[in-house]
Protein backbone atom coordinates (compact mmCIF):
# COMPACT_ATOMS: atom_id res chain seq x y z
CA UNK A 1 0.00 0.00 0.00
CA UNK A 2 1.53 3.25 -1.15
CA UNK A 3 -0.50 6.10 0.33
CA UNK A 4 -0.05 7.20 3.91
CA UNK A 5 -3.24 7.03 5.96
CA UNK A 6 -5.01 9.96 7.48
CA UNK A 7 -5.59 12.20 4.51
CA UNK A 8 -8.92 13.88 4.38
CA UNK A 9 -10.86 16.53 2.57
CA UNK A 10 -10.29 19.91 4.10
CA UNK A 11 -13.44 21.73 5.13
CA UNK A 12 -13.76 24.99 3.27
CA UNK A 13 -12.90 27.40 6.08
CA UNK A 14 -13.44 30.43 3.93
CA UNK A 15 -17.14 29.96 3.43
CA UNK A 16 -17.91 28.27 6.72
CA UNK A 17 -16.16 30.69 9.06
CA UNK A 18 -13.92 28.02 10.45
CA UNK A 19 -16.56 25.97 12.24
CA UNK A 20 -15.49 22.49 11.37
CA UNK A 21 -16.21 20.17 14.23
CA UNK A 22 -19.97 20.20 14.83
CA UNK A 23 -20.79 20.56 11.17
CA UNK A 24 -18.50 17.65 10.36
CA UNK A 25 -20.53 15.44 12.57
CA UNK A 26 -23.88 16.80 11.47
CA UNK A 27 -23.08 16.56 7.82
CA UNK A 28 -21.53 13.11 7.96
CA UNK A 29 -24.67 11.49 6.63
CA UNK A 30 -25.04 13.83 3.69
CA UNK A 31 -24.68 12.07 0.39
CA UNK A 32 -23.54 14.15 -2.57
CA UNK A 33 -26.68 12.96 -4.32
CA UNK A 34 -28.99 13.97 -1.47
CA UNK A 35 -31.85 16.04 -2.89
CA UNK A 36 -32.44 19.54 -1.56
CA UNK A 37 -35.80 21.30 -1.73
CA UNK A 38 -36.87 24.66 -0.32
CA UNK A 39 -39.44 25.00 2.39
CA UNK A 40 -41.76 28.01 2.53
CA UNK A 41 -39.97 30.19 5.05
CA UNK A 42 -37.29 32.63 3.94
CA UNK A 43 -34.01 32.54 5.86
CA UNK A 44 -33.32 35.65 7.91
CA UNK A 45 -30.30 37.93 7.65
CA UNK A 46 -28.60 36.00 10.37
CA UNK A 47 -27.55 33.65 7.60
CA UNK A 48 -24.64 34.69 5.47
CA UNK A 49 -24.54 35.52 1.82
CA UNK A 50 -23.50 32.00 0.85
CA UNK A 51 -26.54 30.55 2.57
CA UNK A 52 -28.76 32.94 0.68
CA UNK A 53 -27.12 32.03 -2.60
CA UNK A 54 -27.96 28.40 -2.00
CA UNK A 55 -31.49 29.35 -1.03
CA UNK A 56 -31.98 31.40 -4.20
CA UNK A 57 -30.50 28.69 -6.39
CA UNK A 58 -33.19 26.29 -5.25
CA UNK A 59 -36.11 28.61 -5.96
CA UNK A 60 -37.16 26.96 -9.25
CA UNK A 61 -36.94 23.38 -8.01
CA UNK A 62 -34.96 20.60 -6.34
CA UNK A 63 -31.31 19.82 -7.01
CA UNK A 64 -28.80 17.39 -5.61
CA UNK A 65 -26.16 18.63 -3.24
CA UNK A 66 -23.39 18.08 -5.79
CA UNK A 67 -25.29 20.06 -8.42
CA UNK A 68 -25.74 22.90 -5.93
CA UNK A 69 -22.01 22.83 -5.24
CA UNK A 70 -21.22 22.94 -8.95
CA UNK A 71 -23.61 25.81 -9.72
CA UNK A 72 -22.38 27.81 -6.74
CA UNK A 73 -18.76 26.96 -7.55
CA UNK A 74 -18.13 25.56 -4.11
CA UNK A 75 -16.45 22.36 -3.00
CA UNK A 76 -19.04 19.75 -2.09
CA UNK A 77 -17.83 19.87 1.51
CA UNK A 78 -18.72 23.57 1.70
CA UNK A 79 -22.14 23.08 0.13
CA UNK A 80 -22.78 20.39 2.74
CA UNK A 81 -22.18 22.86 5.57
CA UNK A 82 -24.50 25.45 4.08
CA UNK A 83 -27.19 22.88 3.43
CA UNK A 84 -26.88 21.40 6.91
CA UNK A 85 -27.42 24.84 8.46
CA UNK A 86 -30.52 25.51 6.38
CA UNK A 87 -31.92 22.04 6.96
CA UNK A 88 -31.43 22.47 10.68
CA UNK A 89 -33.25 25.79 10.63
CA UNK A 90 -36.09 24.30 8.61
CA UNK A 91 -35.49 26.35 5.45
CA UNK A 92 -34.49 23.38 3.33
CA UNK A 93 -35.69 19.81 3.15
CA UNK A 94 -33.31 17.04 2.32
CA UNK A 95 -34.06 13.55 1.13
CA UNK A 96 -31.72 10.66 0.37
CA UNK A 97 -30.99 9.65 -3.25
CA UNK A 98 -32.70 6.34 -2.73
CA UNK A 99 -36.10 6.67 -1.02
CA UNK A 100 -36.16 4.75 2.28
CA UNK A 101 -38.73 2.25 0.99
CA UNK A 102 -36.68 1.56 -2.15
CA UNK A 103 -33.68 -0.73 -2.40
CA UNK A 104 -31.02 -1.21 -5.04
CA UNK A 105 -32.26 -4.63 -6.05
CA UNK A 106 -32.64 -6.60 -9.26
CA UNK A 107 -35.95 -4.99 -10.12
CA UNK A 108 -34.37 -1.56 -9.99
CA UNK A 109 -31.30 -2.51 -12.01
CA UNK A 110 -33.53 -4.23 -14.57
CA UNK A 111 -35.47 -1.00 -14.96
CA UNK A 112 -32.20 0.88 -15.31
CA UNK A 113 -31.24 -1.52 -18.10
CA UNK A 114 -34.49 -0.94 -19.95
CA UNK A 115 -33.76 2.78 -19.90
CA UNK A 116 -30.15 2.34 -21.00
CA UNK A 117 -31.03 -0.03 -23.85
CA UNK A 118 -33.48 2.54 -25.14
CA UNK A 119 -30.66 5.07 -25.51
CA UNK A 120 -29.06 3.68 -28.62
CA UNK B 1 -20.48 40.86 -6.20
CA UNK B 2 -23.45 38.73 -5.37
CA UNK B 3 -23.08 36.10 -7.99
CA UNK B 4 -26.12 33.93 -7.75
CA UNK B 5 -25.97 31.86 -10.90
CA UNK B 6 -28.66 32.58 -13.41
CA UNK B 7 -31.13 29.78 -12.88
CA UNK B 8 -32.52 29.87 -16.44
CA UNK B 9 -30.47 27.07 -17.85
CA UNK B 10 -30.21 24.85 -14.82
CA UNK B 11 -31.77 21.44 -15.16
CA UNK B 12 -33.85 21.14 -12.02
CA UNK B 13 -35.17 17.82 -10.86
CA UNK B 14 -38.91 17.25 -10.95
CA UNK B 15 -40.68 17.69 -7.65
CA UNK B 16 -41.54 14.05 -7.09
CA UNK B 17 -39.92 11.02 -5.53
CA UNK B 18 -37.07 9.72 -7.62
CA UNK B 19 -34.35 7.18 -7.13
CA UNK B 20 -30.93 8.52 -8.01
CA UNK B 21 -28.23 6.02 -8.88
CA UNK B 22 -24.62 6.58 -9.73
CA UNK B 23 -21.89 5.06 -11.81
CA UNK B 24 -18.25 6.07 -11.59
CA UNK B 25 -16.40 6.75 -14.85
CA UNK B 26 -12.73 6.46 -14.17
CA UNK B 27 -9.37 5.90 -15.81
CA UNK B 28 -5.97 7.47 -16.23
CA UNK B 29 -5.30 11.08 -17.20
CA UNK B 30 -6.82 12.24 -20.52
CA UNK B 31 -8.34 8.88 -21.39
CA UNK B 32 -11.73 10.37 -22.26
CA UNK B 33 -13.70 10.39 -18.99
CA UNK B 34 -15.12 13.87 -19.48
CA UNK B 35 -15.86 13.16 -23.12
CA UNK B 36 -17.76 9.99 -22.21
CA UNK B 37 -19.92 11.83 -19.68
CA UNK B 38 -20.54 14.74 -22.03
CA UNK B 39 -21.64 12.33 -24.76
CA UNK B 40 -24.37 10.83 -22.59
CA UNK B 41 -25.40 13.56 -20.17
CA UNK B 42 -28.73 15.32 -20.62
CA UNK B 43 -27.42 18.39 -18.78
CA UNK B 44 -24.26 20.34 -19.62
CA UNK B 45 -21.47 18.59 -17.77
CA UNK B 46 -20.89 20.10 -14.33
CA UNK B 47 -17.85 19.96 -12.17
CA UNK B 48 -16.78 20.48 -8.60
CA UNK B 49 -13.34 21.12 -7.23
CA UNK B 50 -12.24 19.69 -3.94
CA UNK B 51 -9.17 20.77 -2.03
CA UNK B 52 -7.27 17.83 -0.67
CA UNK B 53 -4.48 17.99 1.77
CA UNK B 54 -1.94 15.31 2.35
CA UNK B 55 1.10 14.87 4.50
CA UNK B 56 4.23 15.19 2.42
CA UNK B 57 7.56 13.57 3.09
CA UNK B 58 9.48 15.53 5.71
CA UNK B 59 12.17 17.75 4.26
CA UNK B 60 15.39 18.50 6.05
CA UNK B 61 15.11 22.16 5.19
CA UNK B 62 11.70 22.38 6.77
CA UNK B 63 12.41 20.96 10.18
CA UNK B 64 9.58 21.76 12.52
CA UNK B 65 7.24 22.75 9.73
CA UNK B 66 4.47 20.20 9.34
CA UNK B 67 4.82 18.80 5.85
CA UNK B 68 1.60 19.37 3.99
CA UNK B 69 0.68 19.83 0.41
CA UNK B 70 -2.69 20.67 -1.00
CA UNK B 71 -4.00 19.69 -4.38
CA UNK B 72 -7.17 20.68 -6.08
CA UNK B 73 -8.89 17.79 -7.70
CA UNK B 74 -11.70 18.32 -10.15
CA UNK B 75 -14.43 15.82 -10.76
CA UNK B 76 -17.06 16.24 -13.39
CA UNK B 77 -20.45 14.71 -13.61
CA UNK B 78 -23.55 14.44 -15.72
CA UNK B 79 -27.04 13.11 -15.47
CA UNK B 80 -29.32 10.83 -17.41
CA UNK B 81 -33.05 10.44 -16.69
CA UNK B 82 -34.00 6.87 -17.60
CA UNK B 83 -37.58 6.76 -16.32
CA UNK B 84 -39.93 9.16 -14.56
CA UNK B 85 -38.62 8.05 -11.21
CA UNK B 86 -35.13 6.88 -12.14
CA UNK B 87 -32.07 9.06 -12.71
CA UNK B 88 -28.52 7.93 -13.32
CA UNK B 89 -25.58 10.17 -12.42
CA UNK B 90 -22.19 9.65 -14.01
CA UNK B 91 -19.20 10.79 -11.98
CA UNK B 92 -15.86 11.22 -13.70
CA UNK B 93 -13.18 10.47 -11.17
CA UNK B 94 -9.39 10.49 -11.58
CA UNK B 95 -7.96 7.03 -11.17
CA UNK B 96 -4.90 7.87 -9.11
CA UNK B 97 -4.48 6.27 -5.74
CA UNK B 98 -3.55 9.55 -4.10
CA UNK B 99 -7.15 10.69 -4.57
CA UNK B 100 -8.40 7.81 -2.45
CA UNK B 101 -10.48 9.84 0.04
CA UNK B 102 -12.35 11.52 -2.77
CA UNK B 103 -12.71 8.20 -4.48
CA UNK B 104 -14.22 6.56 -1.46
CA UNK B 105 -16.65 9.39 -1.07
CA UNK B 106 -17.81 9.17 -4.66
CA UNK B 107 -17.79 5.36 -4.82
CA UNK B 108 -19.99 5.00 -1.75
CA UNK B 109 -23.33 3.72 -2.93
CA UNK B 110 -22.25 3.53 -6.58
CA UNK B 111 -23.61 0.70 -8.68
CA UNK B 112 -20.31 0.08 -10.37
CA UNK B 113 -17.48 1.62 -12.33
CA UNK B 114 -16.55 2.02 -15.95
CA UNK B 115 -12.77 1.90 -16.32
CA UNK B 116 -11.49 3.58 -19.47
CA UNK B 117 -8.22 2.53 -21.04
CA UNK B 118 -6.03 3.64 -23.94
CA UNK B 119 -4.06 1.02 -25.89
CA UNK B 120 -0.99 3.29 -25.97
CA UNK B 121 -0.69 2.95 -22.22
CA UNK B 122 -2.73 0.04 -20.97
CA UNK B 123 -0.54 -0.25 -17.89
CA UNK B 124 -1.83 3.16 -16.74
CA UNK B 125 -5.17 1.50 -16.13
CA UNK B 126 -3.74 -1.05 -13.69
CA UNK B 127 -3.71 1.38 -10.78
CA UNK B 128 -7.31 2.30 -11.56
CA UNK B 129 -8.44 -1.31 -11.67
CA UNK B 130 -6.74 -1.96 -8.33
CA UNK B 131 -8.47 1.05 -6.85
CA UNK B 132 -11.88 -0.05 -8.10
CA UNK B 133 -11.36 -3.59 -6.85
CA UNK B 134 -10.32 -2.30 -3.43
CA UNK B 135 -13.59 -0.39 -3.25
CA UNK B 136 -15.43 -3.60 -4.03
CA UNK B 137 -17.15 -2.07 -7.06
CA UNK B 138 -18.15 -4.24 -10.01
CA UNK B 139 -16.60 -2.83 -13.17
CA UNK B 140 -16.19 -3.21 -16.89
CA UNK B 141 -13.20 -2.02 -18.90
CA UNK B 142 -13.80 0.08 -22.00
CA UNK B 143 -10.94 0.78 -24.37
CA UNK B 144 -11.36 4.25 -25.84
CA UNK B 145 -10.26 3.88 -29.45
CA UNK B 146 -8.28 6.97 -30.31
CA UNK B 147 -7.39 7.01 -34.03
CA UNK B 148 -3.68 7.21 -33.28
CA UNK B 149 -3.81 4.29 -30.83
CA UNK B 150 -2.99 0.80 -32.11
CA UNK B 151 -5.98 -1.45 -32.53
CA UNK B 152 -5.98 -4.90 -30.94
CA UNK B 153 -8.50 -7.71 -30.80
CA UNK B 154 -10.32 -8.17 -27.49
CA UNK B 155 -8.42 -11.33 -26.56
CA UNK B 156 -5.09 -9.55 -26.83
CA UNK B 157 -6.35 -6.64 -24.76
CA UNK B 158 -7.74 -8.96 -22.10
CA UNK B 159 -4.39 -10.64 -21.85
CA UNK B 160 -2.46 -7.38 -21.60
CA UNK B 161 -4.86 -6.05 -19.02
CA UNK B 162 -4.72 -9.31 -17.12
CA UNK B 163 -8.51 -9.25 -16.92
CA UNK B 164 -10.47 -11.75 -14.92
CA UNK B 165 -12.55 -13.83 -17.37
CA UNK B 166 -15.71 -12.57 -15.68
CA UNK B 167 -14.86 -8.90 -16.22
CA UNK B 168 -16.45 -7.55 -19.40
CA UNK B 169 -14.29 -5.71 -21.91
CA UNK B 170 -15.45 -3.54 -24.76
CA UNK B 171 -14.13 -0.97 -27.18
CA UNK B 172 -15.79 2.35 -27.86
CA UNK B 173 -15.35 5.89 -29.10
CA UNK B 174 -16.13 8.18 -26.18
CA UNK B 175 -17.56 10.78 -28.57
CA UNK B 176 -20.13 8.40 -29.94
CA UNK B 177 -23.40 7.88 -28.13
CA UNK B 178 -24.38 4.32 -28.93
CA UNK B 179 -21.03 2.84 -27.91
CA UNK B 180 -21.12 4.76 -24.63
CA UNK B 181 -24.67 3.60 -23.96
CA UNK B 182 -23.63 0.03 -24.75
CA UNK B 183 -20.85 0.30 -22.18
CA UNK B 184 -23.34 1.27 -19.48
CA UNK B 185 -25.59 -1.60 -20.54
CA UNK B 186 -22.66 -4.00 -20.20
CA UNK B 187 -21.85 -2.62 -16.78
CA UNK B 188 -25.45 -2.82 -15.58
CA UNK B 189 -25.77 -6.40 -16.83
CA UNK B 190 -22.59 -7.23 -14.98
CA UNK B 191 -23.97 -5.62 -11.81
CA UNK B 192 -27.24 -7.47 -12.23
CA UNK B 193 -25.49 -10.82 -12.58
CA UNK B 194 -23.89 -10.30 -9.20
CA UNK B 195 -27.06 -9.25 -7.35
CA UNK B 196 -28.91 -11.89 -5.36
CA UNK B 197 -32.42 -12.87 -6.37
CA UNK B 198 -34.96 -10.42 -4.98
CA UNK B 199 -36.20 -11.71 -1.69
CA UNK B 200 -39.17 -9.84 -0.32
CA UNK B 201 -38.82 -11.51 3.06
CA UNK B 202 -35.21 -10.42 3.48
CA UNK B 203 -34.64 -8.62 6.75
CA UNK B 204 -35.02 -4.89 6.29
CA UNK B 205 -32.59 -2.57 7.89
CA UNK B 206 -35.23 -1.40 10.30
CA UNK B 207 -34.20 -1.64 13.93
N1 LIG C 1 -10.23 10.61 -31.24
C1 LIG C 1 -10.76 10.56 -30.05
N2 LIG C 1 -10.46 11.54 -29.20
C2 LIG C 1 -11.01 11.50 -27.96
C3 LIG C 1 -11.87 10.44 -27.58
N3 LIG C 1 -12.23 10.65 -26.30
C4 LIG C 1 -11.62 11.77 -25.90
N4 LIG C 1 -10.90 12.31 -26.89
C5 LIG C 1 -10.05 13.50 -26.79
O1 LIG C 1 -9.02 13.23 -25.84
C6 LIG C 1 -8.77 14.33 -25.00
C7 LIG C 1 -8.98 13.96 -23.54
O2 LIG C 1 -10.32 13.64 -23.31
P1 LIG C 1 -11.06 13.98 -21.93
O3 LIG C 1 -12.46 13.51 -22.08
O4 LIG C 1 -10.83 15.37 -21.52
O5 LIG C 1 -10.26 13.01 -20.95
P2 LIG C 1 -10.33 12.93 -19.36
O6 LIG C 1 -10.11 11.51 -19.03
O7 LIG C 1 -11.56 13.58 -18.86
O8 LIG C 1 -9.06 13.78 -19.00
P3 LIG C 1 -8.63 14.33 -17.54
O9 LIG C 1 -9.89 14.70 -16.83
O10 LIG C 1 -7.76 15.49 -17.85
O11 LIG C 1 -7.88 13.21 -16.91
C8 LIG C 1 -9.72 15.42 -25.46
O12 LIG C 1 -9.01 16.27 -26.33
C9 LIG C 1 -10.82 14.67 -26.21
O13 LIG C 1 -11.39 15.45 -27.22
C10 LIG C 1 -12.17 9.42 -28.54
O14 LIG C 1 -12.89 8.46 -28.28
N5 LIG C 1 -11.58 9.53 -29.76
MG1 LIG D 1 -11.75 15.11 -17.38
Amino acid sequence: MKPPPGRRLVPAYLVTGGRAAPADRRAAGYDRLAILTRSDSTPSDRFGQEHHRLWRLLRPGPLTLVECAAHLRLPVSAAVFLAADLVESGHLHIRPPVPPAQRIDRTLVERLLVGLRALH
Amino acid sequence: MDSAPSTDRIGYLPDRDQTLMKIVVTGPFAVGKTTFIRTLSEIPTLHTEEVMTQASAPHDDLVGVPGKTTTTVATDFGRLTLADDLVLYLFGTPGQHRFLPLWQDIARGALGALVLADTRRLDHSFEVMDLVEEQGLPYVVAVNTFPESPHHPDEVLRKHLDLHPGTPLLQLDARERSGCARALVALSEHVLARLPEDDRTAPEDRP
